[in-house]
């Protein structure tokens, strides 16, 4: 498949930008009033620690070249985190200006300013040079933390292959992220500027087309970025009906496909982001109604409450303490739920109440009840711990309990955002990257 | 309510102080009225001399995060329209506005008898007063006139002198800033019998160059000229050439202040270093004249405050708090208090003491091995955020070390949070001239 054939005139249409972009003037105006505070709180509330006053300085000084450059230092992906990053819960969510009765400084639209300024320019990146002892290390997943660690150790001139099973690289940035935030051909312009580096790229199923075995013979690291892979099962009986499609697959598919079906009365079961992103495609591609019916309340919803607003604002209604039993035709069958009290982790667990079932009439069920977690080959072949069925490491260093093997993002996370994939990576790069030279020294 | 009105230079009426300067808000008798009717107390005229060409593109500007000509410089000379057409709006403008005070701004060449002619006309046509161009620093200056006689202490005398000899209205004298001592020449024009002086006029200046084409601005078909500079840029410097002419016993001359002046706050300024009225050019060029409505309102509502009546309660309050550095109190200790509930944590007081100045405010460095992730309801234990500074972000002041230089508070973005508070050092005043001896 190529990015040619991706159905971006629809999209465009139907899913206009979210933030519109700032035009130079205004990018000049906002890029001022950042107090360029020292050892700003912006920069640590980054998980990629992008310098985040000097970017903005210099946008300022009329350095905008400068500026793309020192985001893409600390993050190859400024262009997408640019989009799609909750900055209120990050960034902006810690500028100073909080505090000052103002408006913090609009540092992802300042960000994505910068990126825009630089891929205007048919850009590329050089890799550093050559390593004494050179070294050979395997991405497997093509997503943002792939990208992250593979463009990292390019950076120290390390060879590094990316080994993707989908049809186009990116991960979720191309396939799962909701239209209105990023665009697949943007998360592509961003795999270009990672291959610009030298990075090359395998669309191979490892365990597949390529084998385990090939890879501990051929490289010397190898870093799984595989993400959550599918959702996770309902477990109900009518679950198998062609009318239930999951939230990622359904994403993927209205993202790259120009013929995407949805319901006139659309239901989807979660209550997370990624539920949120599914509901608003479902309205934006033509359903009348759309049902969120979550099985804790608004305030146990994992969903940032933007993400929430920007929904009903949509038109999407919610249903609270209802959790799904069958899958009928044209209709899901739900039970009422209630709160127990709240458990060591301090979560409220839902709890089914006796004969309170109700069916609710629809025509197409999307399941969004998070990521299932598909290790089980790493685990069992390579004595790669698991924790709750995510990767286990040692978190500064990405580090498994097989020496050759790192991991981050998603699988090892439990999924969480584009700019914490990429500070996976870049931190299980730069750990290789202190390995391989101390075993030269 | 407190009056405004002024008597100017023994004799120059104008119901508030605040006179455009002569430039090109009052180029023609039509601008000058509607300037009347905005609210200015007086205009002195541009420039009238023997019409000039002027080049196409003729000002430029300094700008400053993100606000626009935070200094302007220009290249335009004197009037360019006949003198009989100046001299008729002047007419027609005093018998339309017989209690605002109109100047009439003079330029010709250093000849006895051109001066005399322009002088005799321009009262004739009604000027209440006139003012000499002796300041303008570019293009005149390159013929033997404006700054070229300012800045000759024998010229400005001997020219002030010629027009002393017929006029019958006040006479000020426009100084040039572009000397190494403005007095020398403020001296002068008392010497010729000036009843008053103007100053400053601009500054010689060249703004900036485009860094593509690499021509200075303003840019004049790929070459430029330096130009005049004014604007709010310039106000601490016109402040203190005023101060040094206001104080001198030598002078004792009645001074229009101008430089930078955008609102009452400036007026005020200038008023208690000794002005009797102010001029104003640049923020009306960038605004209009509407801005004299909050200059008059704004210097009445303060007045008001202070419980001034009159332009003279206040004026020159502020000389007697100028002297020299070796009259200041070596003993009068300050430091700086920072007020952690108002404290954003922005840690410029921090960086700015530490690189450029004394080293003695301090931070106690955070935890660096953290992992930063986005904290996400389902999957951790959220701490709700109180709204208020990390205690590890707010500064400290070693005081014993702190010597009192303001920095800290000077680039504080807070109102209120660092404050300069004094420190009982337990000793008695002494200057550098007591403590050594030297006379003062």
């Amino acid at each position: 498949m190529s990015a040619e054939a991706l159905p971006l005139a629809r999209n465009l249409e139907r899913f206009p930008e979210l933030h519109p972009p700032l035009d130079a003037q205004a990018a000049l105006v906002e890029a001022n009033r950042c107090l360029y505070c020292y050892d700003a709180p912006c920069a640590a509330a980054c998980p990629t620690h992008i310098d985040v006053p000097r970017f903005i300085k210099k946008i300022a000084s009329g350095n905008l070249r400068g500026s793309a450059l020192t985001i893409l230092d600390a993050n190859i992906l400024g262009l997408s985190c640019s989009r799609v990053c909750p900055v209120d819960v990050l960034c902006e969510g810690s500028c100073v200006l909080h505090r000052y009765n103002q408006k913090p400084i609009e540092i992802g639209l300042l960000q994505r300013h910068a990126m825009d300024a630089f891929y205007a320019k048919s850009p590329f990146l050089a890799a550093g040079p050559r390593p004494e002892a050179p070294a050979r290390v395997a991405c497997i997943g093509g997503g943002p933390a792939s990208l992250a660690c593979a463009a990292e150790l390019r950076r120290h001139g390390y060879a590094v292959t990316v080994f993707d099973d989908r049809p186009l690289p990116g991960g979720l940035n191309t396939y799962g992220v909701a239209e209105y935030k990023l665009r697949p051909s943007d998360s592509l312009r961003e795999v270009e500027l990672v291959r610009s580096l030298g990075v090359e790229f395998r669309q191979a199923e490892v365990g597949a087309a390529v084998s385990l075995d090939s890879l501990d013979q051929n490289f010397d690291f190898i870093f799984v970025g595989v993400g959550l892979g599918a959702m996770e099962r309902l477990g109900i009986p009518g679950e198998d009906r062609p009318e239930v499609v999951d939230a990622l697959r359904f994403i993927a598919h209205y993202k790259t496909s120009h013929e995407t079906h949805v319901g006139r009365i659309v239901v989807v079961i979660g209550g997370g982001n990624t539920a949120i992103d599914a509901a608003n495609a479902a309205r934006r591609l033509g359903a009348e109604e759309v049902h969120v019916f979550y099985r804790r309340t608004e305030k146990e919803m994992p969903a940032f409450p933007f993400e929430y607003e920007h929904a009903k604002v949509e038109g999407v209604q919610f249903h609270w303490l209802a959790q799904p039993v069958e899958i009928l035709d044209r209709a899901v069958k739900f039970s009422a739920t209630r709160l127990a009290a709240p458990d060591a982790s301090g979560r409220r667990k839902a709890e089914a109440l006796p004969g309170s079932e109700f069916a609710f009439v629809c025509d197409m069920v999307i399941p969004a009840v998070g990521q299932g977690r598909l290790m089980k080959l790493l685990a069992k072949s390579r004595g790669i711990g698991l924790d709750n069925g995510l990767i286990a490491v040692d978190r500064p260093t990405g580090r498994t309990a097989h020496a050759k093997y790192y991991a981050g993002g998603d699988c090892v996370n439990g999924g969480r955002e584009v700019v914490d994939a990429v500070a996976d990576g870049k931190r299980a790069a730069l750990a290789m990257v202190r390995r391989l030279e101390i075993s030269r020294a | 309510m407190p009056d405004l009105s002024t008597v100017f230079a023994g004799g120059i009426r104008c119901p508030n102080p605040f006179w455009l300067a002569s430039g090109p808000p009052t180029n023609c008798g039509d601008q000058v009225m509607r300037a009347f009717d905005a609210g200015w107390g007086g205009a002195v005229w541009k420039t009238i001399g023997e019409p000039i060409v002027n080049v196409s593109s003729r000002y430029s500007s300094v700008d400053w995060n993100g606000q626009r000509m935070m200094g302007l410089n220009n290249i335009e000379l004197i009037t360019d329209r006949p003198i009989e057409t100046n001299l008729r709006e002047i007419a027609e403008v005093k018998k339309r506005y017989p209690k605002h005070a109109v100047i009439a701004s003079l330029m010709v060449e250093s000849k006895r008898e051109t001066w005399h002619d322009i002088v005799k006309r321009s009262e004739d046509a009604g000027a209440d007063g006139l003012e000499l161009n002796f300041g303008c620093p570019h293009g005149m200056s390159e013929r033997g006139m404006g700054s070229a006689v300012g800045q000759v202490p024998e010229y400005t005398t001997m020219i002030t002198e010629w027009v002393k000899e017929v006029a019958r209205t006040p006479l000020l004298v426009k100084l040039t800033p572009n000397v190494t001592d403005i007095r020398a020449v403020a001296r002068a024009a008392r010497r010729g019998g000036a009843d008053g002086l103007s100053a400053i006029n601009t500054i010689n200046s060249i703004t900036g160059i485009d860094l593509d084409t690499f021509t200075p601005r303003p840019n004049v078909g790929g070459a430029s000229a330096h130009g005049g500079y004014c604007g709010p840029a310039v106000k601490p410097i016109a402040l203190h050439l005023v101060q040094q002419i206001a104080s001198d016993p030598e002078v004792g001359l009645p001074i229009s202040g101008i430089g930078g002046i955008c609102g009452w706050r400036e007026a005020a300024e200038f008023i208690l270093l000794g002005c009797g009225t102010v001029q104003v050019c640049t923020a009306a060029m960038h605004y209009g004249y509407r801005i004299v409505e909050d200059m008059i309102d704004g210097l009445k509502t303060w007045m008001d405050e202070k419980g001034f009546a009159t332009i003279n309660d206040f004026q020159g309050r502020s000389l007697p708090k100028i002297t020299d550095w070796k009259n200041l109190d070596l003993n009068y200790k300050i430091v700086a208090r920072i007020h952690g509930d108002k404290c954003i944590g922005c840690e410029l007081c921090y960086i700015a003491c530490w690189d450029g100045a004394h080293q003695c405010i301090h931070v106690d460095a955070g935890d660096r091995s953290a992992i930063t992730v986005t904290p996400i309801a389902k999957l951790d234990s959220l701490r709700e955020g109180d709204g208020k500074t990390p205690p590890e972000r707010i500064p400290r002041v070693d005081e014993a070390e702190c010597v009192g230089c303001n920095l800290c508070w000077l680039v504080c973005p807070v109102e209120g949070c660092i404050t300069m508070e004094q420190i009982d050092t337990g000793k008695p005043r002494e200057s550098w001239t007591e403590r050594t001896g030297a006379a003062s």
